[in-house]
């Protein structure tokens, strides 16, 4: 009983944290209907700069907490006036491909400032613990939740009282009526972002402190965390996001207490999916709502493809087909096998993303189940390696599209939100389960790649096979872009509603794009199992899905050589120039931020 | 053909279409006006399908559609243009209008439950002489409908909808809708954003269209249009119908008038004449 006692104060204090990531999420989707993914990165932001100021600057609590509220706020600030403001005016994608992006180098920037490894973050609190009723709490559970309501508190006073605050409410109830009124929505949007920020900085200062130690794989964990809440609660609604925090951390809480640890960030996923396919508007939002005004065209950039004319692809196809009968190096060769392999998970995010707008942030999730099933089946039922990974692309189609389904109703920010939880089931599931995946070993001794037979081991046929799986693919992928089914996706993608009223069913060409695109992604995991020999649930991860969107988002979406030439490029440029490895992730997150802001079409134009 | 019965749809305390009855037979063209915020466009996507009534009955062809999807609407051959133009921007003429003859697909998309959809994903990548011949047709039949449209369309059939003028976009629409070989067509202000040549136009072709035979529900601010085209104006204002008869009856009906100037002639400068 008691121990009830300690997983409810534990749930609710876990929940309080989760409540200032989240309410800041809720004020920035009022008033600009965005999910913003770099939440999180500010959170792990506000932990290392109390972690400086704590271990370095030996500042008082009451001290630590104000700086990393004002240095979060000034990233937030930045964030806003630089990353976001000027793509005020442009396609609703792109400030969703921004915040990914500003995620992806603030996180790096950590990392590479601090280190990856883990650090200890003492809560400069006295540790004792309070006896109330049968459970404990400690000096910090009563700071974090003295912290929570007293933003609360603030948050409230300004919102409610002060005329920057009317501003805000304003501007999320109807953006265009309160600019009209002479509201300054640029103020507003600094005031909202600058908010978010320190509350998201202190959050994870909180948590750092909780759990005496920080690294910087927290910070996505908080974006999902927060998103989870929010969209729990209701996306925009402030109080809902609080309620839905709260929510979300019993559930863990109860979780953990029933079925352990690790299960804990299962239960959040499964809440948010379930939140999503039953109540996509939040748990209090009013049952039916109008259907929203037609947006038509506006989700993706409007360009024109750049036609490359055949015979220049023939020739390009022949010099990589005879490659390696020159004198070239094992490393070109290990360089191009990657980018093939790169290049046929582009090929199928941009078929997904890019031809039927559903921007899958989960997309690693599909390797790994094509993967598994294909080492998996070589491994236990000596099923021959080519069948295999044949086997592991049907997997991966016709289990990813089961999975992925219950979201075909969902627009937009919410596709994202939903695909990066699935794909973090996914890797949960691989963790858990262990009587399958062996778990957190992994699978090693994986038989490497053979064909009738023959294996192959040189470096030239493992090219050579990559190679025309790719470009199989990549003709195959063409061939349907070219059909029905092409214009069918696209139309989808530019208008769901006059899709629907022209008789084309959401679920039905939605489905078929997944099985492809599953399809595609499931051979590529498979091949890259067999070369590997190893992989475990941490093989393919979120890295993996956002360096596939930034290789669409440079090719082009849509756009099938697109995908092929960056996945080239984005491989291939960083090895030509001998980046460190370490500084790469900074890189394509600075490419997709340039290239949403100055080339959103990508290099070939989208499809 | 199409009737409907105490149609009603609530947006929390506005009943935007309260109680609507309506019949329109096989091969008449009925108009609706009403000022702005009326309830026209909501009473559209009533009929199809893109939003669900809280009361009230939809026939089409003697049989129950209410509450039916959008999709089903669609095969049952009710096609629609949209007030604010919802072409897909990113598609061809040519793509846009082929979308609109997607019901019709018969040799690509085989009736067989459960797996007809990965047959028509096999299909569409083998694309066997059946599927190359309707595909053919269809195209062959696509320029046939832009044809229509005099030299307005014809010439831009390969370039993106979303670099066409607004009025050829509102054409490109009409097209898409023509494509399904409607049995009833809804237009929602076919001529919204045009001037009077194009306007005079459009009142060619939907006139046209009626000589063929082809049931149409419009809605029109344009009064001239109206009066000249429709076999039955009806009046909707605040969501309730509040007159119905011929164009010359409803013009001079004093409930009509004062729905108009009561609104102070909001977004119906035409009116002014047309009275």
């Amino acid at each position: 009983m008691s121990s009830w006692l300690d997983y409810t104060i534990n749930g609710l204090i876990v929940g309080n944290v989760y409540a200032l990531v989240a309410v800041g999420l809720a004020l920035i989707f009022g008033v600009s209907r965005l999910i913003n993914f770099a939440q999180g990165s500010i959170y792990l932001v506000g932990a290392y700069i109390g972690w400086v100021a704590v271990v370095q600057l030996h500042t008082p609590l009451p001290l630590t907490i104000i700086v990393v509220a004002v240095a979060a706020a000034i990233v937030g600030l930045i964030i806003e006036r630089f990353g976001l403001r000027p793509l005020q005016n442009s396609v609703r994608i792109a400030p969703l491909l921004a915040t990914i992006g500003i995620s992806f180098v603030l996180d790096q920037l950590v990392m590479l400032t601090f280190s990856p490894n883990p650090r200890a973050l003492p809560s400069q609190l006295p540790d004792v613990r309070f006896q109330v009723g049968g459970g404990t709490i400690g000096p910090l559970d009563l700071l974090i939740a003295g912290v929570g309501l007293t933003s609360a508190l603030l948050l409230f006073v300004f919102l409610r009282y002060s005329k920057l605050g009317w501003a805000v409410r304003a501007a999320s109830q109807d953006r265009d009526a309160a600019m009209q009124m002479g509201v300054d929505v640029n103020r507003v949007n600094q005031a909202v972002f600058g908010i978010a920020a320190a509350l998201g900085g202190v959050s994870g200062m909180l948590v750092g402190m909780y759990y005496n130690q920080i690294d910087t794989a927290m910070s996505l964990q908080a974006t999902l965390k927060g998103v989870v809440a929010e969209v729990v609660g209701g996306a925009g609604n402030v109080p809902g996001a609080v309620i839905g925090s709260l929510l979300l951390g019993l559930v863990e809480s109860y979780g953990v207490a029933v079925f352990g640890t690790s299960y804990r960030n299962l239960f959040a996923f499964l809440l948010l999916v379930v939140v999503l396919v039953l109540r996509p508007n939040g748990l209090f939002a009013s049952a039916r709502q109008a259907p929203p005004e037609p947006l038509t065209g506006t989700f993706i950039a409007p360009s024109r493809p750049v036609r490359i004319p055949r015979w220049a692809l023939l020739v390009a196809a022949a010099i990589f087909a005879i490659l390696p009968l020159f004198p070239v190096s094992f490393y070109v060769l290990q360089t191009l096998i990657n980018a093939w392999l790169l290049g046929m998970l582009a090929l199928s995010l941009t078929l997904v993303a890019g031809s039927v707008g559903q921007v899958s942030l989960g997309h690693a999730a599909l390797l790994a189940i094509g993967a598994y099933t294909s080492a998996l089946l070589s491994l236990n039922f000596s099923v021959p390696v080519g069948f295999a990974i044949i086997c592991g692309g049907l997997m991966s189609a016709a289990l990813g599209t089961a999975l992925i389904s219950p979201s075909f109703r969902l627009r937009g920010h919410y596709v994202s939100i939903a695909t990066l939880a699935i794909g973090e089931i996914v890797s949960l599931v691989i963790l858990n389960w262990e009587s399958v995946t062996r778990g957190p070993i992994g699978i090693s001794g994986i038989p490497p790649l053979s064909l009738f037979g023959y294996d192959l081991i040189s470096p030239n046929s493992i090219y050579w096979f990559s190679f025309v799986v790719m470009v199989v693919l990549a003709l195959l992928q063409g061939r349907l872009l070219g059909s029905h089914l092409g214009r069918s996706f696209r139309a989808i993608r530019d208008d769901d509603i006059a899709a629907r009223a022209y008789g084309l069913s959401l679920n039905r060409y939605k489905s078929l794009a997944f099985i492809f695109g599953g399809f595609a992604a499931g051979v590529s995991g498979g091949i890259a199992a067999h070369l590997y020999s190893y992989i475990n649930h941490e093989t393919f991860n979120t890295q993996q899905s956002i360096l596939a969107l930034t290789v669409v988002i440079l090719g082009g979406l849509g756009n099938v050589v697109g995908a092929i030439v960056g996945a080239v490029a984005l491989v291939g440029l960083p090895e030509v120039f001998r980046i460190a490895a370490e500084y790469r992730i900074l890189i394509y997150g600075i490419v997709l931020l340039l290239l949403v802001r100055f080339r959103p079409q990508g290099l070939l134009g989208t499809m | 053909m199409l009737s409907l019965r105490g149609l009603t749809r609530r947006f929390g305390g506005l009943t935007a279409v309260d109680a609507i009855d309506l019949d329109l037979p096989k091969g008449e063209l009925i108009s609706i006006i009403g000022p702005n915020g009326a309830g026209k466009t909501t009473l559209f996507n009533l009929v199809t399908g893109l939003d669900r009534p809280d009361a009230g009955t939809v026939h089409f062809e003697g049989q129950d559609v209410t509450g039916l999807s959008p999709e089903r609407l669609a095969a049952e051959g009710i096609a629609r243009t949209f007030q604010l133009g919802r072409v897909f921007g990113n598609l061809s003429v040519m793509d846009n209008v082929l979308i609109g003859a997607h019901t019709r697909l018969r040799a690509v998309k085989p009736a067989v439950p459960v797996i007809g959809p990965l047959l028509e994903l096999g299909l569409a990548l083998l694309r066997p002489a059946g599927v190359r011949d309707e595909e053919e047709r269809l195209r062959e039949e696509v320029k046939a409908i832009l044809a229509r449209f005099g030299e307005r369309l014809l010439p831009r059939i390969d370039q993106p909808a979303y670099s066409l003028s607004y009025a050829n976009r509102r054409r490109v629409e009409i097209a898409r809708a023509l494509a399904l070989r409607p049995r009833l067509l809804l237009l929602d202000e076919p001529t919204a954003g045009m001037n009077p040549t194009e306007t005079a136009e459009m009142q060619a072709l939907v006139a046209e269209l009626k000589a063929e035979g082809l049931t149409i529900l419009l809605i029109e601010h344009k009064l001239e249009m109206v009066m000249r085209l429709s076999d039955r104006v009806i009046v909707m204002d605040e969501g309730k119908k509040i007159a119905e008869g011929p164009g010359e009856e409803v013009r001079n009906d004093p409930k009509v008038i004062e729905a108009y100037l009561g609104h102070g002639l909001s977004g119906t400068p035409e009116l002014e004449s047309a009275v």
